[in-house]
């Protein structure tokens, strides 16, 4: 790649930023969307035993919180390297 | 052995085993004292942060809460794992590769401004107090009901222990004593778990035996909550009873704050990289959810074990644990109807927690001081027996109740432990090297880092001791005050170039003087107010979400009335914002 420091450094945070928002909209669905402002349409659906929303406010929620931060660090260690900004 | 012996067994052994970490990890520069000399393993740092972070009341009183609240307990479970998310992706990384110690290092640097520093200090010293205290109270419980000595003994050997480890190892002993401490107390945590859940459903894994079928009853656990409460009057166990709207800004508010704790923050100034940083938010979380995705399975499990027993049984019928935790305070039964049988249904069988006379009634249950309600139900339940009684409820062996004692421990101290670290640095570092003596020389430093630990210990002692009546009340402000001073300050010093000084603390300041007075008013002026007089619907629990709002809000306003920040500081903006070059910060 040839992009200036500064060009790669904008470049990067660009991304970053992208991926982050993305994930912030995930974050916001599966606790606030499903398990607060939507839980009554979803506790209509039945869940492995459960109501949907139910589910979501107190398991669904977290198993999502967890996953994301591993696919966060997983992207953003790809990024890192492809605008070469990674710790040496 | 009798259960006691194995108590002391246990106890023992793993105190032992703190004790032996500190003097293994001794700190001998300030940069160990801090942050360990920014050495501490990713997997190693999820670790020491899920102890950290989870205090004796996820440990002890979580469960209980949800068990009795239903769906409004989510707000817990959401609010204090999501806001993981919030420090993986928008703080840590960056204050890592800043570099510095505190989080008012950040906020004094960023904002090119020693009042920001200070502003940031007392909001450090105020939380991290309000917090020790509750936890220093849960080690002279747990001390009292396990180790049958007085609630002033155990607080006075946690802080001994406590006092130990901190101020000889510093963040490098805690951070080692708080991977001991994780272990012990995860492995407390779910082995009675896995118990209950096999007992009641014949799942072990207590997150699917949440969701599988009552054992003869071809009912799911939450389908027979629902039936069981239903026939009490209780709401159903998935509804809740919270506004939606108050349910939202709790939520916001539990994970902003818990994103804006300094004594988590400090965690990820540990690591070696920024790489690292991002990873152990990820370790950290998931030890978290660990715990946080079995307490509802418990909570569940426990509730109905509670329904399909005790409502309508007779009192002289029932097994002995009733009568262990009603000696013990726990639980109080007031024959309102002298027909010896308990009613248990919705609202409070009496005002406040129980008080007895000293004397028996005609069944041989404990009297009650306290004056009855008008509603039919009869009996009192404490939050906190849904953990500590379970072992006795399920009949599990006596190693099972040791092992809670000693899970107990663990939770209280290592959460205690960080936050004194936090005072003592904010004191140390914040307030003298960086404030009030500069020329001061590392090994002074370090002592009066020791010092104020010292000190810390020694008040927080005395509030375990001589609780003030509102501790239970102020951890409101603890999250509410974090979500509504720090989180927007150092959100926008990372995201926004053009932030400057006075914006940040505009912010900070009207964050901070709303939620505080919001809180004050609700909670101690006007102490009787109801649903229907707060803004919008929304509790003091859940203030801190519209301080939030209110500091980001006056922040960009002031902003861009002033003149943006110097040079200097837009690069330093751009230098925290990629991880090349990491490294170079340590020897500052």
């Amino acid at each position: 790649m040839s992009l200036s420091k500064e060009q790669a450094a904008t470049a990067y945070w660009k991304e970053n930023l992208r991926l982050m928002l993305g994930l912030l909209a995930v974050w916001f669905a599966v606790s606030f969307g499903a398990g607060i402002l939507f839980v009554e349409q979803l506790n209509a659906i039945q869940f492995f035993g459960f109501p949907l929303g139910f589910w979501f406010a107190q398991q669904g929620s977290i198993y999502v919180f967890v996953l994301m931060i591993f696919f966060y660090v997983w992207k953003m260690n790809q990024l890192d390297r492809k605008y070469d900004l990674h710790e040496e | 052995m009798a259960t006691q012996t194995l108590i002391y067994l246990f106890v023992g052994a793993t105190f032992a085993l703190y004790i032996g970490i500190a003097l293994w990890t001794r700190a001998g520069s300030t940069s160990e004292y801090y942050v360990a000399s920014k050495g501490v393993h990713p997997v190693l740092n999820g670790m020491a942060t899920g102890a950290d972070w989870m205090s004796a009341a996820s440990f002890i009183s979580m469960a209980g809460i949800i068990a009795f609240a239903g769906y409004d307990g989510s707000v817990y479970l959401m609010g204090w794992t999501g806001g993981y998310v919030l420090l993986a992706m928008c703080l840590a990384p960056y204050l890592r590769k800043f570099g510095k110690f505190t989080v008012p290092d950040f906020i004094g640097e960023r904002y090119y401004s020693k009042a920001a520093r200070l502003v940031a200090v007392v909001c450090v010293i105020f939380i991290s107090f309000t917090y020790v205290a509750g936890q220093m109270r849960g080690v002279g419980i747990v001390f009292s009901r396990y180790l049958e000595v007085s609630i002033e003994t155990g607080v006075v050997i946690g802080m001994a222990i406590v006092f130990f480890y901190s101020v000889l190892g510093g963040m490098k002993g805690i951070t080692y004593t708080q991977v001991a401490q994780y272990c012990v107390m995860i492995f407390a945590y779910m082995v009675p778990a896995i118990y209950v859940s096999m007992m009641i459903t014949g799942n072990p894994i207590p997150q699917l035996g949440f969701g599988s079928e009552v054992s003869g009853t071809g009912q799911s656990v939450v389908e027979r909550l629902n039936g069981l409460g239903a026939e009490l009057g209780f709401t159903a166990y998935t509804d809740g009873s919270k506004s939606m709207t108050d349910m939202f800004f709790i939520t916001m508010a539990l994970m902003v704050g818990t994103a804006g704790l300094p004594h988590v923050i400090v965690r990820f100034f540990t690591t070696p990289t920024v790489r690292d940083a991002r990873k152990s938010a990820g370790y950290a979380l998931l030890f978290i959810a660990i715990l946080y995705t079995t307490a509802p399975a418990l909570a569940a499990f426990a509730r109905t074990n509670l329904l399909s027993s005790v409502p309508n049984a007779s009192y002289q019928e029932l097994p002995s644990w009733f009568k262990t935790w009603e000696n013990a305070g726990l639980i109080g039964w007031m024959d309102k109807n002298n027909d010896g049988i308990i009613q248990y249904g919705p609202g409070a069988a009496f005002a406040g927690k129980p008080e007895f006379t000293g004397e028996r009634g005609e069944n041989g249950e404990r009297l009650l001081k306290n004056p009855a309600t008008p509603a039919e139900t009869e009996l009192y339940v404490d939050n906190d027996i849904m953990v500590l009684a379970n072992p006795e409820i399920a009949n599990l062996p006596g190693w099972v109740i040791a092992l809670i004692a000693a899970g107990g421990l663990a939770a209280a101290l290592s959460t205690a432990a960080g936050l004194l670290l936090v005072i003592s640095t904010s004191i140390s570092h914040d307030l003298l090297k960086s404030t009030l003596r500069p020329n001061i020389s590392e090994k002074g430093e370090l002592l009066a880092a020791r010092l104020a630990a010292g000190v810390a210990v020694v008040v927080a002692g005395l509030f375990g001791i001589y609780p003030p009546g509102f501790v239970a009340q102020v951890v409101a402000f603890a999250f509410g005050l974090a979500a509504a001073s720090f989180f927007p300050a150092i959100v926008m010093g990372i995201f926004s170039k053009k932030m400057n000084k006075e914006g940040a603390i505009a912010g900070m300041v009207v964050g901070l003087a709303f939620t505080f007075s919001y809180i004050v008013y609700f909670k101690f002026i006007n102490p009787t107010a109801t649903a229907a007089d707060w803004w919008f619907g929304i509790s003091p629990e859940g203030i801190g979400t519209l301080g939030m709002l209110f500091n980001f809000a006056a922040a960009v306003i002031v902003a861009k009335l002033t003149s943006a920040p110097p040079e200097r500081i837009q690069h330093l903006v751009e230098d925290i914002r990629v991880p090349r070059g990491a490294g170079a910060a340590i020897d500052h």
